[in-house]
């Protein structure tokens, strides 16, 4: 399976097994998403579960806030990353909140999937990677797979989860790639990174998009020039798995962080805190960021210079070896 | 007007030459739109939106306000562009992902592309405008959809509670990509939302543009006078897909599409043009080559731009370069300093790209 056939079959798995479960979102019903990630369903679970809703992503947000209180399992699209922006106060004043305000008494257990991510030649605000600040708001947890088996069972464990979950899902590998995926229900835990290639001479922090990048990246300082690259898939990037990055760097003292949004207040900054903070005596050289610049997403015909690329990762990989 | 071009109200002030012009300029944006589908589909453009149907409130629109006059437009309303006299060239810059399409556009506000976030910056134009005791007036038009966002109903609040000098186009095209009007409000009209706002709502027929021309009007002369804001909702079709990725025999009766087809703007007014003697085979002809000239020329002139440089990434984040994006910049250079900093026009299909 792809991406989007993979996230259809958790969506209907996780539909079948709960009658809580419920969609809602532009153009998620009758034509099954802009990007076909909900085909099927409407026609499977009726107009009453699979919401095609008024245009309106504020209220999108914030329905699912009441709903999920009063004891659905909202799991809200917005249809792009860059639309989420309408929904923050929502998101950030109450969905994150509700929780905390309510001495636990209410509890807000919603999903909001929206695409993210650029390298696919859209317009502008189609290609954001806004995961930092959806970070940033203490009470959201952010996910953002970079695989179909991933995603499936990311996005499982987020429905069930108590908590609001933004399950960001990146464009450019909704069909990029197929893998073999389970028609049957699975969870991969939230909060845990994945490590996608054991090494021992520097560490490579990274997600979505950007770990296929990194892979590339790591093979190619391998074969060509000896280095030795550990690779990790963050996959959660709030909370961060802080355990498994500093084991690792606690092993290979050099790191690598390579993401595609802003650099300026990004993951990267906070996972090279940590970094310091927590093995500071194991590191020979400082955490080196490879990231997207401190500009808006470029429009589409300049967008291969903003985002980090084969070649970005391997300039900052020597520079964690050289320094 | 009604659907065979037969003058059903009362008309608009406008002279025979005056008319042909509309004419032409409502053919020539067709043939626009045309051409820029027609190199889309040779990845040559991104993707693209187009206002196949909606051409009288596109022509309308542009031929009811003063070139000074504030325009804040969407992803639908490059017609409405280059009737404001916005070249060919800019506006398919835009669409070719190029930075530059909109860096002399006048009066002429970015294409929105959020949508429905844009009514407040017309209502805050029009605030200026008062302000500065200025009688330029301002208009943001948008689909049905966006009125369903919040934006649209503060937008009007503020410009009911100061009086201003703002004008709300809804291009009622019936469809917000899937979504038919039907669930975007349980109202009758949107113009009457209007109504909660303490302002003016009207309703006219966007597929006829004398129609068009009269709302408009109506709307920018008390605008300018200082008796305030007008919704008005054209009701239109969109005859095309919603954007070049999208595929609408998916989600609506093809049955309702050939009966809009009936009602399509361009035919229309040449049907009453035909009646009155305006049109004529060798005037359809001569202003369609014109327009298929002009195209040709955009495209290739759009075309042929010379790449940004790598410094521009940078520029126009704020008014000056900071320090962070000084080092980026240089990095950027660093890691291009054995490779061509060309960009290019063609858009490779990418498997998983655009829907
Ligand atoms: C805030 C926001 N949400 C969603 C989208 C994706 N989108 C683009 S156009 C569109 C439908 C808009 O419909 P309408 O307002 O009726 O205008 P039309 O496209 O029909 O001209 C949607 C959902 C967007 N661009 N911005
Ligand atoms: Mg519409």
């Amino acid at each position: 399976m792809h991406m989007v056939a993979a996230i259809n079959s958790a969506l209907d798995n996780e539909m079948q097994r709960d009658k809580n479960v419920v969609l809602l979102g532009e153009d998620v019903g009758v034509n099954g998403g802009v990007f076909r990630v909900t085909d099927g369903l409407f026609k499977k679970y009726g107009a009453d579960r699979v919401v095609d809703t008024p245009l309106a992503e504020l209220s999108i947000v914030g329905l699912s806030i009441g709903m999920a209180a009063a004891g659905l399992k909202p799991v809200a699209e917005i249809q792009f990353s860059g639309f989420t922006y309408a929904s923050f106060e929502q998101l950030v004043s109450h969905a994150a909140r509700i929780r905390y305000r309510s001495g636990g008494k209410f509890t807000c257990p919603m999903v909001l999937r929206s695409p993210c991510g650029g390298g696919i030649h859209a317009l502008e605000l189609h290609s954001e990677s806004n995961e930092a600040i959806y970070s940033h708001m203490p009470g959201l947890k952010v996910v953002i797979p970079s695989g179909p088996y991933e995603a499936k069972g990311l996005l499982i464990s987020a429905i069930r989860s108590k908590d609001p979950v933004l399950f960001f899902e990146p464009m450019k590998l909704y069909r990029a790639f197929r893998e073999e995926v389970p028609e049957t229900p699975y969870e991969i835990p939230l909060g845990k990174a994945n490590l996608g290639k054991e090494g021992k001479d520097v560490t490579i922090i990274s997600w979505s998009t950007m770990y296929h990048v990194s892979m590339l990246a790591a093979k190619k300082m391998e074969e060509e020039n000896g280095v030795s690259c550990e690779v990790i898939d963050l996959r959660t990037i709030n909370p961060i798995d802080t355990d498994t990055i500093i084991n690792s760097v606690k092993k290979t003292g050099r790191v690598v962080i390579v993401h595609e949004g802003p650099r300026n207040a990004g993951m990267g900054a906070e996972i090279s805190a940590q970094i310091t903070e927590k093995a500071m005596l194991s590191l020979h050289a400082p955490p080196i960021r490879v990231t997207g610049y401190d500009t808006p997403y470029p429009f589409y015909k300049t967008e291969k210079f903003y985002l980090p690329d084969i070649e970005k990762v391997i300039i900052g990989i020597n520079k964690a070896m050289n320094f | 007007m009604d659907e065979n071009g037969k003058v059903t109200g009362e008309m608009p002030k406008l002279t025979n030459d005056e008319i042909k012009e509309l004419y032409k300029k409502m053919v020539t944006i067709r043939v626009y739109d045309d051409k820029t589908m027609k190199i889309q589909r040779q990845g040559r453009v991104g993707p693209y939106i187009s206002y196949l149907g909606q051409e009288a409130c596109q022509v309308g629109i542009a031929a009811s306000l003063r070139k000074d006059d504030w325009f804040f437009p969407t992803y639908r309303d490059s017609g409405a562009l280059y009737a404001r006299g916005m070249p060919l060239k800019d506006v398919l810059l835009y669409w070719m992902g190029d930075a530059r399409g909109f860096a002399n556009a006048g009066n002429n506000f970015p294409i929105c592309i959020p949508v429905g976030t844009h009514p407040p910056h017309a209502a805050g134009a029009a605030f200026a405008a008062k302000i500065k005791g200025k009688d330029y007036v301002s208009l943001a038009t948008f689909g049905d959809g966006a009125t369903s966002r919040g934006d649209f109903y503060e937008a009007m609040n503020f410009a009911g509670v100061f009086n201003l000098p703002v004008i709300f186009v809804v291009q009622n095209n019936q469809w917000a990509i899937s979504v038919p009007r039907s669930r975007q409000t349980a109202s009758q009209t949107i113009a009457q939302k209007a109504i909660s706002a303490g302002i003016d709502g009207v309703v006219a027929d966007g597929n006829d543009i004398f129609s068009v021309i009269k709302a408009i009007r109506y709307a920018a002369d008390k605008a300018r006078s200082g008796k305030g804001a007008t919704v008005i909702e054209l009701l239109t079709y969109r005859l095309g897909d919603h954007s070049s990725a999208d595929d609408q025999k998916k989600y609506r009766e093809q049955a309702e599409v050939e009966t809009w087809k009936k009602k399509e703007p361009v035919e229309r007014l040449k049907k009453y043009m035909l009646s009155k003697g305006l049109w004529s085979e060798k005037f359809e002809q001569d202003i369609t080559a014109e327009a298929t000239q002009a195209a040709e020329k955009a495209i290739t002139d759009a075309e042929n731009i010379p790449s940004q440089k790598l410094d521009e990434l940078f520029e126009n984040i704020f008014s000056e370069m900071t320090p962070n994006l000084k080092e980026e910049l240089e990095e950027l250079k660093e890691a291009y300093k054995d490779r061509s900093t060309e960009s290019t026009n063609k858009v490779e299909k990418i498997e998983g790209s655009f829907p």
